[in-house]
């Protein structure tokens, strides 16, 4: 019951409360570039979400069994003693968060790329289809903050430890969120296409003042939490 | 303007004005809006982001003749979250705590900002090593320069301070400009500024 509730709890924090783009401020890039047609912003959306849910599920057996000093890492089940002061290195101070520390970024990013390419392969030879409607957007994924970032969030800079659910459902969860702001931004600009818009506030500017009504409105979902 | 300096200067200046990464290419935004509730987040992150920059536009014009140009993209974010882990380590070594725990996770996402990636495929990867050094400077001055401004405007009205010291007496802040949505407004509106004095030069000189 409890894992339920907790679930819950995340598909209703992760998609609304810290919407990834309007409260987290990641993956802006696809968000301003690729908003123009609904069409897009779906395909764009759901390869994300695939990405993301992928990736933190990775990322997350990653930094468990490798990266993390802790009774489920491999190193520390080999020789107990890696990190143990009284180990030969003894002396030197060996830091049991030197692993996590020095090689997250590198690892997780490199996992990602490793993970895009991957799916991508898949998706051409599984289901061409699918792989010619996300086709242009898989490869940008690579360099996109969201999926480092939910990364980060479900692991090292984890409020609490998760479970390996809890954070695929927030990368799926966050995924989600981020496919409906694209899709309400999509809408908007669409219609703003017919507007009678300033020159200087033509493209780029006038989608982040409307971003920010938009933010605005999701900022209300903040205040409803229980703190 | 530009073609009546030194050259190796212009290298730098244009990186500053004309091709200011988040006013005028728009890149690397995520940091942009997270870090710039107070100058002194700010500072920091800029300063970090450029000798990320720095650092790796020298390594990858260094290396530009040794990257084959099919694995070129994976070479560059390898030497790029390198640097990055290196200002992560001198961060949580060198500064307060504080400071670590504010910028969070935008300084491990620093190996994803467009601008380090953009600069190092669109220029170092084909420029000398002093001109790719020049460009890193050039951009991440921008870089910073344009956090510090978003940064000002955002908490001297949304906060009534600067630099944590108070600014105004009998001023009541609009406390939604360090909010989410004050970002994204006080962005649109500069992005909107910048495009309007480009305009306006335009139609001076034509």
């Amino acid at each position: 019951m409890n894992t339920i509730r907790n679930l819950l709890f995340i598909a209703v924090a992760s998609t609304l409360v810290y919407n990834f783009v309007l409260a987290r401020f990641l993956g802006l890039c696809p968000f301003i570039g690729v908003t123009r047609k609904t069409s897009n912003a779906i395909g764009m959306g759901m390869a994300l979400t695939f990405v993301m849910t992928m990736a933190v599920f990775v990322t997350f057996l990653l930094y468990t069994y490798f990266l993390h000093y802790g009774p489920q890492n491999i190193f520390v089940r080999v020789w107990p003693r890696i990190f143990d002061y009284n180990s030969p290195f003894r002396g030197k101070t060996v830091d049991t968060m030197v692993l996590e520390r020095v090689l997250r970024t590198g690892s997780y990013i490199l996992v990602i790329a490793a993970l895009v390419q991957l799916v991508e392969l898949a998706l051409k030879k599984v289901s061409p289809a699918l792989y010619h409607a996300l086709g242009i957007y898989l490869p940008l994924i690579t360099t996109n903050c969201a999926v480092l970032g939910v990364a980060c969030l479900t692991t090292t800079d984890a409020t609490r430890p998760l479970t390996l659910i809890e954070a695929t459902a927030t990368g799926f969860f966050a995924g989600v969120g981020f496919t409906i702001a694209m899709l309400l931004m999509s809408g908007i600009r669409e219609t703003l296409e017919l507007a009678d818009v300033p020159a200087s506030l033509k493209g780029a500017p006038i989608a982040f003042i409307c971003t920010s009504f938009m933010a605005l409105s999701f900022f209300g979902f903040a205040l409803k939490l229980p703190t | 303007m530009a073609a009546k300096e030194h050259p190796l200067l212009a290298e730098v200046l244009k990186g500053i004005f004309a091709e200011n990464p988040i006013f005028v290419v728009m890149l690397g935004l995520c940091a942009t809006l997270a870090v710039t509730t107070t100058a002194k987040n700010a500072l920091p992150m800029g300063l970090s982001t450029m000798a990320v920059l720095v650092c790796s536009n020298v390594i990858i014009s260094l290396l530009r003749h040794v990257i084959p140009s099919q694995v070129r993209i994976p070479c560059f974010i390898v030497v790029i979250a390198s640097f990055v882990t290196m200002v992560e380590l001198a961060l949580k070594a060198y500064f307060p705590p504080a400071l670590s725990e504010q910028l969070g996770i935008f300084i491990p996402l620093i190996v994803v900002n467009c601008i380090i990636l953009g600069r190092a495929e669109a220029f170092a990867s084909k420029n000398t090593v002093l001109r790719s050094f020049l460009d890193g400077v050039g951009s991440g001055l921008g870089f910073t320069g344009a956090l510090l401004l978003v940064s000002s405007i955002r908490e001297v009205l949304g906060n009534g301070t600067w630099w944590g010291i108070k600014v105004a007496e009998r001023f009541e802040p609009a406390a939604i400009l360090v909010q989410a949505p004050g970002a994204f407004l006080v962005l649109g509106l500069l992005m909107g500024f910048f495009k309007w004095m480009s305009l306006r030069r335009r139609e001076k000189s034509s």
